[in-house]
């Protein structure tokens, strides 16, 4: 018999199409590879938070390999000397093991913990995006919703992690939480005890929130991150306005292989930028902290960053008690407001803002081009107000550690975030929407009047005026279509091809020619990229 | 021959027995003899008994002297004449101690620049040997707390015990890297970076500012070498394992640098990303 001769050239497409034979995958396969998404920058800021929560359960499966969730005293006897014979309970002291013993654990905890706070501040970043532009408007408000939703999970993921190392500022963090949810009337004793197992700390709360924190809180994590991005894939995303770029069709790239590729390398980066932070910069010195007691307390305990809007919105409160005088006296200790009223009414503005935002304008068409933040003056100055607002409290949170490093009064930052809570945040608004209004009036000025091309001309009867390249041949105006209005003469193409390259030209800058160029042609006939198939 | 006369004389005089007539002149003269004589008997009582009162203390010493010297010309304008205190403007130093000297002058605090809600740290003004000798002043004028003698304070001193101790009675105000923090009305707990264990050792004796006395009673000497351990070896000195430590301020700072460090290289990272199509 005569022997065939192997062919390596030919294995993957026999492989496919033996797995195509008995799975059926191709067609469904195509469709997925060939999703067009659309390209620009500011689309790639939830994908860091993405990807953030990829390194955070790949540190925290580390962590949990040598972490021991139990309030059990032992005796400390690890390799750092200071704390050498202090007893404390096993988790600091498996948190002082990871840190010290454990090869790699300090790394991999510092990553955690800054791939924590960079996965809240993409979300951050992701969200304002998103409201900027109007992305979470029909028929994306149920992913408004979840994007809000995972917040608020994030930040219990990240509370309940804090507190896991049982050292001194995490057990501050959790004495504050047990006084807030103390302070809800009538039901407040009742959860706390039965979160608690009792009076604050009780013996039970770390192995509590040990398996809220690597399984109940990240189980649905993943669920809203899930069905966030599947109804990105249902919904399709948004993009810009522009040359080809419709309500009803979506201009980009094909998810295979660039956009994969792409999102590969991002996610390299980002898992890089972590680790650099994480071996540069310390974070959470728990060794410093000492083991938790409830007599000790240090100067400049903060929550991290995202919980800080909530220190500060105590720190402001003026100690205003509300007596009830039923039966024995009901006290609503000022804690509640600030720590459970104030979020609450976040998050019911946060969920709520689509519908409020459509009933309002009375719009409820289907919107899948974006917005410039500049087209929806009120918008952004709402947004503006909230970022001021937010602002505020956070840097009221940290106030105390602000008024000794600056020299200021404690006292005066203390009124000072009073004051500008209720001022900041309306001037912010004003501030804002003049801005957006001077802005819209400049690109309306140029489509009407051309770009400024820096060419000053001296008239016969002496004045000067400066020579303005129109934007279109014939008089009229031009229609604004909400999108960038070249404003000036390289983007024009007048002075040849911009030079690209990042940090140095990778192409040599042609000569420039005679100025102005001839008008870039806009007829030209673009349709859309689809995967090929009809549906 | 007793008569009503002699009634009126004085026993004296009626021993001595009828008097020759004296002229005017003489008599006041003897008047004038007499009250020199009561004067000077009382002034030398005078000056017999009261300088007693002084002789009881021992003369200042010579670093003393020195060191009241340097007083009245620094410190006088606030502390007043003998150190007593001058109302709104300085307080008595009348029984702080030499600890307290060596606490306020050695690290630039006194003399103040102004009045102001705390004297900040500043480069001291009076060499070592000036210090001493204000210190030596105040000491033997009222007495209280003295450092003990020596540079290194912290000999020996147990470090998890002094930490423990650190966390409980200095880290409220400190912080827990000893890099202070804010009081109320413009007052702080300043870093405790630049202190040498004597200053710290002074402080805790004598309670400068804002600060709350740590008497020998309640956190005994050898506690105190404990603690100074603790400040010098592990926090002053201690290199950090995980890199540069942002201050030790806390979250507040790390907070900061995930903003300005990551996401702002992360956004740099989507422009380039987002300009390659």
């Amino acid at each position: 018999m005569k022997r065939r001769k192997f062919e390596m050239a030919a294995v993957p497409g026999n492989v496919a199409r033996g797995v195509d034979d008995r799975f059926q995958v191709a067609t469904p396969l195509r469709r997925l590879l060939n999703k067009v998404f659309p390209d620009h920058w500011s689309f790639l800021l939830g994908e860091i938070a993405l990807f953030s929560f990829v390194i955070l359960l790949l540190t925290g499966v580390f962590l949990t390999f040598f972490y021991e969730p139990a309030m059990t005293e032992v005796l400390y006897n690890g390799s750092y000397a200071p704390l050498r014979g202090t007893p404390m309970s096993a988790a600091y002291a498996s948190s002082l093991d990871i840190t010290f013993d454990v090869r790699g654990g300090l790394i991999m905890r510092q990553m955690h913990h800054w791939a924590a706070l960079l996965f809240m501040a993409a979300i951050v970043v992701h969200m304002l995006r998103v409201f900027f532009t109007g992305a979470f408007r029909k028929p994306r408000e149920a992913n408004w919703i979840i994007g809000s939703l995972l917040f608020w999970v994030g930040f219990l993921a990240g509370f309940t992690g804090y507190s896991l190392p049982d050292d001194g500022l995490s057990g501050t963090g959790l004495r504050i939480a047990s006084g807030i949810m103390l302070s809800i009337p009538v039901i407040g004793s009742w959860l706390t005890s039965s979160i608690f197992d009792g009076e604050f700390p009780g013996t039970i709360i770390i192995s509590r929130f040990y398996i809220a924190h690597v399984l109940l809180i990240p189980g649905l994590l993943l669920a809203l991150i899930g069905a966030h991005l599947g109804l990105v894939f249902k919904q399709k995303h948004t993009q810009w306005p522009g040359p080809g770029r419709t309500n009803d069709n979506v201009v980009g790239e094909r998810m295979f292989p660039r956009y994969a590729l792409k999102q590969g390398g991002f996610f390299m980066v980002v898992f890089g930028v972590v680790a650099l932070m994480a071996g540069l910069f310390q974070i959470n010195p728990i060794w410093l902290f000492g083991p938790y007691e409830a007599w000790v307390v240090s100067a400049a305990s903060q929550p991290d960053w995202y919980v800080m809007f909530l220190d500060g919105s105590t720190r402001l409160m003026p100690a205003w008690e509300i007596y009830i005088p039923i039966g024995d006296g009901y006290v609503i200790p000022p804690l509640f407001w600030p720590t459970v009223v104030l979020p609450g009414v976040l998050v019911g503005m946060s969920v709520l803002y689509p519908f409020i935002e459509a009933r309002r304008l009375k719009d409820y068409r289907h919107h899948n081009l974006l917005q410039r933040p500049r087209d929806v003056p009120a918008r952004s100055g709402l947004g503006a107000m909230a970022v001021t607002f937010y602002l505020v409290l956070a840097l009221s949170g940290a106030n105390d550690v602000i008024a000794d490093k600056f020299n200021i009064s404690l006292n005066a930052m203390t009124w000072g975030g009073r004051i500008g809570l209720l001022l900041l945040p309306p001037l912010a608004y004003y501030v804002t929407y003049r801005i957006c209004l001077g802005l819209q009036q400049h690109d309306r000025e140029v489509l009407a009047h051309g770009v400024e091309t820096g060419i000053i001309r001296r008239l016969p009867d002496g004045r000067f005026v400066e020579v303005h390249q129109p934007l279109h041949r014939e008089d009229g105006e031009l229609e604004y279509v909400g999108w960038v209005v070249p404003k000036k003469m390289n983007r024009l193409g007048a002075l040849g091809p911009a030079i690209r390259g990042f940090f140095y030209p990778i192409e040599k800058p042609a000569e420039a020619p005679v100025s102005p160029a001839p008008p870039v042609d806009s007829e030209t006939e673009r349709s859309e990229i689809t995967s090929g198939e009809r549906r | 021959m007793t008569s009503d006369n002699d009634r009126r004389r004085g026993l004296l005089a009626r021993l001595r027995g009828r008097p020759a007539a004296r002229s005017r002149g003489r008599r006041r003269l003897g008047a004038a003899v007499r009250l020199l004589a009561a004067l000077m008997l009382a002034g030398g009582a005078y000056t017999a008994f009261a300088p007693s009162v002084q002789a009881q203390d021992t003369p200042m010493s010579s670093a003393a002297t020195d060191g009241k010297a340097l007083f009245n010309e620094s410190c006088v304008s606030c502390h007043g004449r003998n150190a007593q205190g001058v109302e709104g403007r300085g307080p008595s130093l009348v029984g702080v101690g030499s600890a307290s000297v060596e606490f306020q002058v050695g690290t630039g605090r006194m003399p103040m620049v102004r009045q102001e809600a705390q004297a900040p740290r500043k480069p001291p003004v009076f060499n070592d040997d000036e210090i001493r000798q204000l210190g030596q002043y105040i000491q033997e004028l009222g007495g209280g707390p003295e450092v003990p003698a020596g540079e290194d304070l912290h000999k020996g001193g147990n470090l998890a015990a002094g930490g423990e101790l650190f966390r409980i009675n200095c880290s409220q105000c400190h912080a827990f890297g000893g890099g202070g923090g804010a009081l109320s009305s413009g007052k702080y707990a300043p870093t405790l970076k630049p202190a040498t264990d004597r200053q710290i050792y002074a402080a805790m004796l004598s309670g400068p500012q804002n600060m709350p006395v740590f008497g020998d009673n309640q956190i005994t000497p050898e506690q105190k070498a404990d603690i100074i351990a603790y400040i010098q070896e592990t926090l002053n000195h201690n290199q950090d394992p995980g890199g540069f430590n942002l201050g030790r301020y806390g979250p507040s700072t790390e907070g900061l640098a995930i903003f300005l460090v990551g996401i702002v290289a992360l956004v740099f990272t989507t422009l380039w990303i987002a300009g390659k199509s």
